[in-house]
């Protein structure tokens, strides 16, 4: 092939050098404009704005529970729910059970699939990533919009499946269950969702791998690259090699369901532990599609916010890198009872290695805040509590991950409160420093960092209360997925459901927040933290084609002793003296 | 970036396509755009080889839990068949690669020979699938799942290994499908003049999976027909 050079800023028609954010004429215009954008940013806010739409579904669907859970029998949410809690006593399936397993599986469903999946690389992500990288775009701007497009899809029918009554089957679509409880339309309209949400995160994953590769900026080597994208880019492999075993899987079952193929069901010969190998290869590994772009977003967050070079940049790079690749080896810790013992013995090893990585990070992250100037915005709180509930999640996960504690300790809540700690504590914690940390850059305003602090301080605390005493319920003998216990569980129940209102009350508090800064926030400036990664080089609100002019990158992402921040003066973030600086790179 | 720029290259609308051609805006060069397309196209087949791993893994259990039944399935596909549909996936993914270099040496007319010869194998290939292998086995009543209502299976499990026939071949068969329509899609551009010496991405990465179909079929054909 010839190469054909071009100017980089040729023919660039004025209508681009506007912030993203400006309208395009009437409303409908406007509106015609979003829908048929290839824009990243743009595509980033729509992403964001619908995942948080499924957060919020699933969340309805949890609070459902808990009020459920807060006696060992119904009167009380029958009382308040109306007839859909009551119902004949003891009936684990059909009746009362049936409406609290459908509650439950819509709970799992939309969180897994809708929200925590596609949550932060889609949104986020898809927002900040070529902003970092200083590109103009991803590398497929089409298959983005595509991506958002098919993601709507998708949940479309997650949302059909709520409308019209919901699934009984669980999150995790065990066989032989799903392949003979009743309502046929809702099951197979659950499984063409996730099969469909699937494309959705292939292409995503996809789009950004080729972005990292060929559109960093001139002088952007790979470890000059912040580490929210090497997050982003151990995320994007697992997302492209994963989710097309969830697709096959989800395909065949279709079929199970529909033409009685006898592959998953025993019934017909099948083999439903094939089922359980098939669905965790692709549903293990997608619990670091949740988790690693939260990591990314932490190590972001701590050191701008405590105004530091982060200690470790390439421990922290590369054991993204070695946590992708130890998730595809620990499947079979998800089927411990349902595999042989040499087998069980080898992934509980294996399992162990997690770890590894995963405390290279953290230690990595709390000596980057050591004689670090912390400052305690909200994005510094929500990542000092990642820090702090994820260490608990996950040390919560070593029981678990060994043979004989888990044997004990499996299908209780234990179960629960240590996936919520990794998830809640982990994911949404992070997530809630990202949206913070980036809302200036995404919305050109400052929120109000008073009671974004109070709102932060709730959801602390409500999920603390919510999901501690569940590590107590757990080993007390109290097991998941039931709708009924017996009474001396009450009182921690009771406990547990008082701290998801809390921790509702929280989310309420920041929704108040942002819709604030969103009509009356002050006006944000360029670089309101002092950041030094590229995204903040940019306008306000970032121009159509995210840069004045190409960047080009002369120094380290988080070279805070050397370099002042750009868009802001050196009397706002003095250097430190040069002799006292360490020269390491 | 949907108008075309002549200014950049300077050449006017008498030049074919692919010399006006210019990357979307986001690329510094033309190099670094088919370089991207490459690698995005490569990851794709990743995707894809995963997606029939499933099949394989599933045939990899029922061969072990019921070999008779799998054995049995075997003796019911004619090796002929499956051999000249072997040849043929062969023959198209030779045309297709030298469609490719024809166009990289802008041999237009030869790429237009290829293309067609390429599609007619992609149709030849539906038809004896389901003309001599799908049509006279659904006929006796070798169906998928609960459709299978053959009177004189030798095995109890003989549906499973339908099931997984139906699937792997039809999941195979659907890409052969979606690859004819590529196909088409590029005989129409190439013949508009779409893609020459500098410009020829989407014809590499139809190429490219092109062949990951073939190969998939390369690896079904033993297993199906061939190992008892």
């Amino acid at each position: 092939m010839t190469t054909v050079d071009r100017a980089l800023d040729h023919a660039h028609d004025d209508h681009h050098d506007v912030p993203y954010l400006t309208g395009k004429g009437g409303p409908i215009a406007t509106v015609w404009d979003w829908m048929t954008t290839v824009d990243h940013k743009k595509i980033g806010v729509m992403y964001l704005f619908t995942v948080l739409f499924m957060f919020f579904l699933g969340g309805v669907a949890a609070l459902m529970l808990r009020i459920e859970l807060f006696e060992p029998t119904r009167q009380t949410a029958a009382g308040i729910t109306g007839a859909a809690f009551a119902g004949g006593e003891g009936s684990s399936v059909g009746g009362v059970g049936k409406f609290y397993n459908t509650v439950m599986t819509l709970h799992g469903a939309i969180m897994v699939f809708m929200f925590i999946v596609p949550g932060i690389p889609a949104s986020l992500g898809n927002f900040f990533l070529p902003l970092q990288l200083g590109a103009k775009d991803v590398a497929f701007p089409r298959l983005n919009l595509a991506s958002w497009y098919v993601y709507v899809f998708g949940s479309f029918f997650g949302v059909y499946v709520i409308l019209t009554g919901g699934i009984d089957t669980g999150w995790t679509f065990y066989t032989p269950y799903s392949t003979s409880t009743e309502g046929q339309p809702q099951v197979v309209a659950m499984i063409l969702a996730v099969f469909i949400l699937g494309f959705s995160s292939i292409f995503t994953g996809l789009n950004f791998i080729v972005t990292v590769h060929k559109l960093r900026a001139p002088g952007m080597g790979w470890f000059d690259m912040p580490l929210f994208i090497w997050a982003i880019y151990a995320t994007s492999i697992i997302q492209v090699l994963a989710t097309p075993v969830i697709g096959v899987t989800f395909l065949l079952m279709l079929f199970e369901r529909l033409f009685q193929i006898g592959i998953f069901d025993p019934g017909l010969g099948g083999d439903p532990v094939l089922y359980q190998h098939f669905f965790w290869f692709y549903s293990h590994p997608v619990v670091y599609v949740m988790i690693l772009p939260a990591m990314g977003i932490i190590s972001e967050v701590l050191a701008v916010h405590s105004r530091k070079r982060l200690f470790g940049y390439r421990a922290i790079a590369f054991s993204s890198l070695a946590i992708a690749a130890v998730s595809f080896l620990v499947w079979g810790h998800h089927m411990f009872t349902s595999q042989g013992e040499l087998a069980a013995t080898i992934f509980s090893a294996l399992t162990f290695l997690v770890a590894i990585p995963t405390a290279v990070k953290v230690f990595n992250w709390i000596a980057t805040l050591y004689k670090g100037s912390i400052a305690l915005t909200t994005p510094m709180l929500y990542a000092l509590q990642f820090l702090f509930l994820f260490s608990i999640g996950g040390l919560t996960g070593l029981p678990l991950g060994a043979l004989s504690t888990d044997l004990h300790l499996h299908d209780s809540y234990f179960v629960v409160a240590h996936f919520h700690y990794v998830m809640f504590g982990g994911t949404v914690i992070a997530f809630l420093a990202g949206i913070h940390h980036w809302w200036p850059k995404m919305f050109g305003r400052m929120y109000n960092e008073f009671w974004a602090k109070i709102a932060s301080g709730l959801v602390f605390v409500g999920f603390n209360v919510t999901f501690f005493t569940q590590f107590f319920l757990g080993t007390q003998g109290m097991p998941r997925r039931y709708a009924s216990y017996v009474d001396e569980f009450t009182t921690l129940h009771q406990i547990s459901t008082v701290g998801s209102f809390v921790l509702a009350l929280g989310f309420v508090v920041h929704l108040f927040v942002f819709i604030h800064s969103l009509i009356v926030g002050e006006r944000a400036g360029q670089n309101p933290w002092g950041g030094l990664t590229l995204e903040w080089e940019t306008d306000p609100i970032p121009l159509e084609h995210n840069f004045r002019h190409e960047p080009i990158v002369k120094h380290g992402p988080y070279d805070f002793e050397s370099v002042v921040p750009p868009g802001c003066d050196e009397k706002d973030f003095p250097l430190p003296p040069q002799d006292e600086v360490r020269t390491v790179h | 970036m949907a108008t075309i720029d002549t200014r950049a290259s300077g050449l006017t609308k008498q030049e074919p396509l692919w010399k006006r051609y210019v990357p979307g805006h986001h690329w510094r060069t033309q190099d670094d755009e088919f370089d991207a397309a490459k690698i995005g196209i490569w990851l794709f087949l990743a995707t894809e080889v995963l997606l029939f791993s499933g099949m394989f893994c599933a045939y990899a259990v029922f061969r072990m839990l019921y070999p008779e039944a799998i054995a049995a399935g075997s003796g019911y596909l004619d090796w002929r068949f499956g051999g000249i549909n072997t040849v043929v996936l062969l023959i198209s993914s030779f045309t297709i690669a030298m469609a490719i270099r024809n166009v990289q040496l802008n041999q237009q007319k030869w790429a237009t020979i290829n293309l067609s010869i390429t599609w007619l194998c992609a149709a030849g290939f539906l038809a004896i699938k389901f003309i001599f292998e799908y049509g006279p086995k659904w006929a006796e009543g070798k169906r998928i799942g609960n459709l299978f209502s053959y009177p004189y299976a030798s095995t109890d499990h003989e549906h499973i290994w339908w099931s997984i026939y139906y699937m792997a071949t039809g999941v195979h068969a659907a890409h052969v499908l979606i690859g004819m329509g590529l196909i088409a899609w590029l005989i129409y551009r190439q013949r508009k003049g779409a893609y020459g010496p500098t410009h020829y991405t989407m014809m590499e990465g139809v190429g490219l999976y092109w062949h990951i179909v073939d190969l998939v079929w390369i690896f079904l054909f033993p297993l199906l027909y061939l190992v008892h």
